[in-house]
């Protein structure tokens, strides 16, 4: 029998080795996925036990993301508290429970939870293991200015749209609000996606997790003439002397454009030179440039911009959107010019989409000379024990258009603030420099208006773009004027009375 | 030195160790229970003393290790439910002390000479079949999660399946090794009982709805008849059996249809029926290497909620697997292995058939349960209710665990008393 139950015996013995097979496969080898699974109830408890950094504003006393420690079942768990509520909710985003999250909580999560701290050696994970060491995360500290981001959030006042405010020699981003806003508070409990879906505003859907600044995508209208422009100027063709003759339209495909849908507006300003035309935005003139420079040209300034890519920034890459030409739904890069209406294109129609950080990164391209910087969100970022971690530097995305050419451009929308479209920007002591748009949706007289510009003119420190949904007047009355506060809290100057 | 002093040192071992993951549970846990939580490692340890001192006295000569290394999967075992649940792990202690007291009894009354159990293995078929019978009948018996494995009397509550298993495995010896010979020509008219087995098994299956019972039983009885008639054609021809009559309950058993698609793909419904076996993935995945630490593991939710349920009785593998990842857990089943080692080592060195078939059916029985349990929280088998020995909550189960270990002991006694190990 001695045979047999030594084979039963490796048998039972495999049995029980297949059993650390098993294991091994499970701890080792599965694991990780089985990890990063959004039902794995044990990491969602899991993550309450790590006291996640903090987010802070650029002044770093305003607490954006904090947490509350609170004791259940003999375990610390911290639970996420957003203390400014919905102020920062498009750029913070939220982390919940359910393992869902957005904005820097989910693109910065490695940071927040010092896992990227893993490179530690394995026995000082396993002290703190055995001393039992709360998790600490890194605080990120923010370039938004808490006081001018409250200030845009009140200008906009539950509108649809957004507004970005940069520093146009490092690409910090001062300002960054989207409207409506959500309390990113809600998700701690139940129900909050649906909380949020109540959320309602003057634009069908309201969307409120929608970041608009950096996804939303807008006609930008006659904001999108300073891109023609710099191809006109950049070029040499064109100088702020050149001369053209306005009749009110200009002639597309054996077709009248007209200046204005409404025909009943000045049918024409006749002679003018190119101050002029951008001065007080006028179309035919920039339709004419469009059809002499191609389609190619017009796209090929837009793409030096950053058009036709996502502008880098820290928020997860799922919360930004490209600007440029649209298709379908989709981005279109053409390669023929005949695909394109050149006239249409050069002030700031055909398929154009673009959003408000896009317009941003234009204004501020001009106002530094012509070098694009990468917008970045996060100043610093700081572990638990004070030591900075990761600083954020300027960096170039390229340059756009000729240091001349930023000049030119710098003269032409001074001109439009001075006394052209955007006189509703004007501060008084600051020399500001700007454009507005203005685009029709569709639906006679409603519009989507825009803003974008910066101050002082002479020494740009911020660059700021304002985009509206669904208004009734032009960008130079309803963009331009929620502007000036903007810019007025980020310079410092006294701020006045705010419009609603 | 002799067999006895190094269970001794053994158990001394296994005492530091027990103590050791008390204290790391209270040092865990210190805001949630009391020192008096040491004081169950005293008291363990203390009980185990009591185990040996009878070992000492009755079986002088038996293997030393065997002692020792169940104490440690009752020590690991009443760690891990006194850590999720300090008044289940004051319970299951009883039942430990319980259990050592049956444990001593069967030593003492059978230390002359136990193979007199021989001449009554059919009274230990009948209670077999008897205790198996018990959770179908009305009024007693009880479904729990499904399955009827439970005998209610009172507020006594039991599960006899697992006594029902060492009768078996009683009844087996003495029958295989009576009907070997004849077993092994092979002739048609000789395999009666085994169809018998085989039925049996089946209204097992059918009358529990439990695959893991009916598999076990089965299991246990191939490995045993392989063992007395060497012909691996049976085997062959068992398992067809088994597997060809557990497909055709499978056809008509909701529930085991319901425990198969689970074991393929449990996300399939992992809100619902998947839930606790993907949570249990979780759980072992979130061990890793090294684990969290005893009392440091994740099982309650943020409200103080049960994340995995049945935790302490199918699913402790789980919760252990978490808390010393998978160098402890690797262990764990290392000890295992160890005992099932010295359990068939004993069968080898035992003289005479009965012995020989005894000692290797019960090993066999508890690697096969180990296996069984433990492969479907791994999901290398369907899932089934029944316990990892020595280590689950669950009275009957540590009492039979305990009879098993005694019978086990008894004959390594005897082998060693000639071999004067």
């Amino acid at each position: 029998m001695n045979k047999q139950i030594t084979r039963l015996a490796v048998t039972g013995v495999a049995l029980i080795g297949a059993l650390i097979v098993a294991t091994t496969y499970w701890q080792a080898w599965a694991a990780p996925d089985l990890q990063d699974r959004q039902d794995n109830a044990i990491q969602r408890v899991a993550q309450f036990t790590v006291k996640r950094g903090r987010i802070l504003a650029s002044d770093r006393r305003t607490v954006v993301a904090g947490n509350e420690a609170r004791r259940v079942s003999g375990k610390t768990f911290y639970f996420r508290r957003y203390p400014q509520r919905g102020l920062f909710a498009h750029v913070v985003g939220y982390s919940n429970e359910a393992r869902s999250r957005a904005g820097l909580e989910q693109s910065q999560n490695d940071y927040l939870t010092a896992a990227n701290e893993n490179l530690g050696t394995v026995l000082d994970s396993t002290l703190d293991r055995i001393r039992g060491t709360t998790v600490e995360g890194n605080d990120l500290v923010l370039t938004l200015d808490a006081r001018a981001q409250r200030v845009a959030r009140d200008v906009l006042g539950g509108r649809c749209g957004a507004i970005v405010a940069l520093e146009p020699r490092t690409g910090r981003v001062l300002v960054l609000v989207s409207s409506p806003s959500y309390d990113p508070n809600v998700f701690q409990g139940k129900n909050g996606l649906a909380r949020v879906g109540r959320i309602r505003a003057d634009c069908k859907p309201a969307n409120a997790l929608y970041n608009r600044a950096t996804s939303g995508l807008y006609a930008p209208g006659s904001t999108f003439k300073v891109v023609t422009a710099s191809a006109a100027l950049d070029g040499g063709r064109y100088t702020l002397e050149s001369k053209f003759d306005d009749p009110g339209f200009c002639v597309e495909y054996g077709r009248r454009v007209y200046n204005y849908f409404d025909q009943t507006l000045p049918s024409g300003y006749g002679r003018v030179d190119f101050l002029d035309a951008m001065q007080f935005s006028i179309n035919s003139v920039f339709c004419n440039i469009g059809k002499r420079l191609g389609p190619l040209a017009v796209l090929d300034s837009a793409r030096r911009f950053g058009f036709f890519a996502k502008p880098p920034l820290e928020t997860p890459e799922a919360e930004r959107r490209a600007s440029g030409l649209y298709d379908r739904g989709r981005l279109f890069r053409p390669k023929d010019p005949s695909d394109v209406d050149p006239g249409r294109l050069a002030f700031g129609q055909e398929r154009l989409l673009v959003t408000p950080l896009q317009m941003a990164m234009v204004a501020a391209a001009v106002a530094a000379g012509g070098t694009v910087l990468e917008p970045h969100v996060i100043d610093r970022i700081v572990s638990p024990g004070g030591r900075t971690v990761l600083e954020s530097e300027p960096k170039a995305l390229g340059r756009a258009i000729e240091r001349s050419t930023a000049a030119d451009l710098t003269t032409m929308m001074k001109a439009v603030v001075a006394g052209g479209t955007a006189t509703a920007a004007q501060i008084p002591g600051v020399v500001v420099a700007g454009k507005t748009g203005t685009a029709e949706t569709g639906v006679r007289g409603v519009n989507t208006t825009s803003f974008i510009g910066f101050a002082p003119a002479g020494a740009p420190r911020v660059a700021i773009a304002v985009i509206l949904e669904n208004q009734r007047g032009t960008g130079g009355k309803t963009a331009a004027p929620l502007a000036r506060p903007v810019l007025q809290a980020l310079l410092g100057t006294t701020s006045n009375s705010v419009e609603g | 030195m002799s067999a006895r002093n190094r269970e001794l040192a053994n158990l001394l071992a296994v005492g530091v160790l027990t103590g050791l993951g008390f204290a790391s549970v209270y040092i865990a846990r210190q805001s949630e229970i009391s020192t008096g939580s040491l004081s169950y490692a005293g008291f363990f340890f203390g009980l185990y003393l009591v185990a040996h001192a009878v070992c000492r006295f009755t079986i002088p000569y038996a293997d030393p290790y065997l002692l020792p290394m169940a104490a440690l999967l009752t020590g690991i075992g009443l760690t891990a439910i006194y850590r999720l649940d300090p008044e289940d792990a004051f319970r299951q202690g009883r039942w430990i002390a319980i259990s050592v007291v049956f444990f001593a009894a069967i030593l003492l009354l059978l230390r002359r000479d136990y193979r007199r159990l021989e001449s009554y293995k059919y009274l230990f078929g009948l209670g077999a079949l008897v205790l198996l019978a018990l959770p179908a009948l009305p009024g007693i018996g009880e479904t729990v999660n499904g399955a009827r494995l439970w005998v209610r009397v009172g507020a006594f509550q039991f599960q006899p399946g697992e006594l029902a298993k060492l009768m078996l495995i009683v009844f087996l010896a003495g029958y295989l090794r009576e009907k070997r010979e004849v077993l092994a020509q092979g002739r048609l008219k000789d395999f009666g009982p085994l169809l018998l087995i085989w039925g049996g098994a089946m209204l097992v299956l059918v009358q529990t709805n439990d695959l893991g019972s009916a598999l076990l039983y089965f299991g246990i009885f191939l490995g045993m008849l392989y063992v007395a008639t060497g012909r691996l054609a049976f085997v062959i021809a068992g398992l067809a059996l088994f597997l060809g009559g557990s497909y055709a309950v499978y056809t008509f058993v909701p529930r085991v249809q319901d425990r198969v698609s689970i074991w393929l793909d449990p996300w399939k419904d992992a809100q619902g029926a998947g839930y606790q076996i993907i949570q249990s993935s979780y759980s072992i995945a979130s061990g890793g290497f090294g684990g969290t630490g005893f009392g440091r593991g994740t099982f309650t939710g943020t409200g103080g909620d049960q994340v995995i349920p049945f935790l302490n009785t199918d699913f402790i593998y789980s919760a252990i697997a978490q808390e010393v990842g998978l160098v402890g857990a690797s262990a764990l089943l290392l000890v295992y292995m160890l005992f099932v080692v010295r359990g068939f080592r004993t069968a080898l060195l035992a003289d005479d058939g009965f012995s020989k078939l005894l000692a290797a059916g019960l090993t066999f029985g508890f690697a096969l349960q180990t296996f069984i349990i433990l492969g479907g929280i791994l999901r290398l088998i369907p899932l089934t209710g029944i316990t990892l020995p020595f280590v689950s909550y669950g009275g009957s189960s540590v009492l039979a665990n305990f009879a098993l270990l005694g019978g086990i002991l008894l004959v390594s006694n005897r082998a060693g008393a000639r071999g004067g190990a």
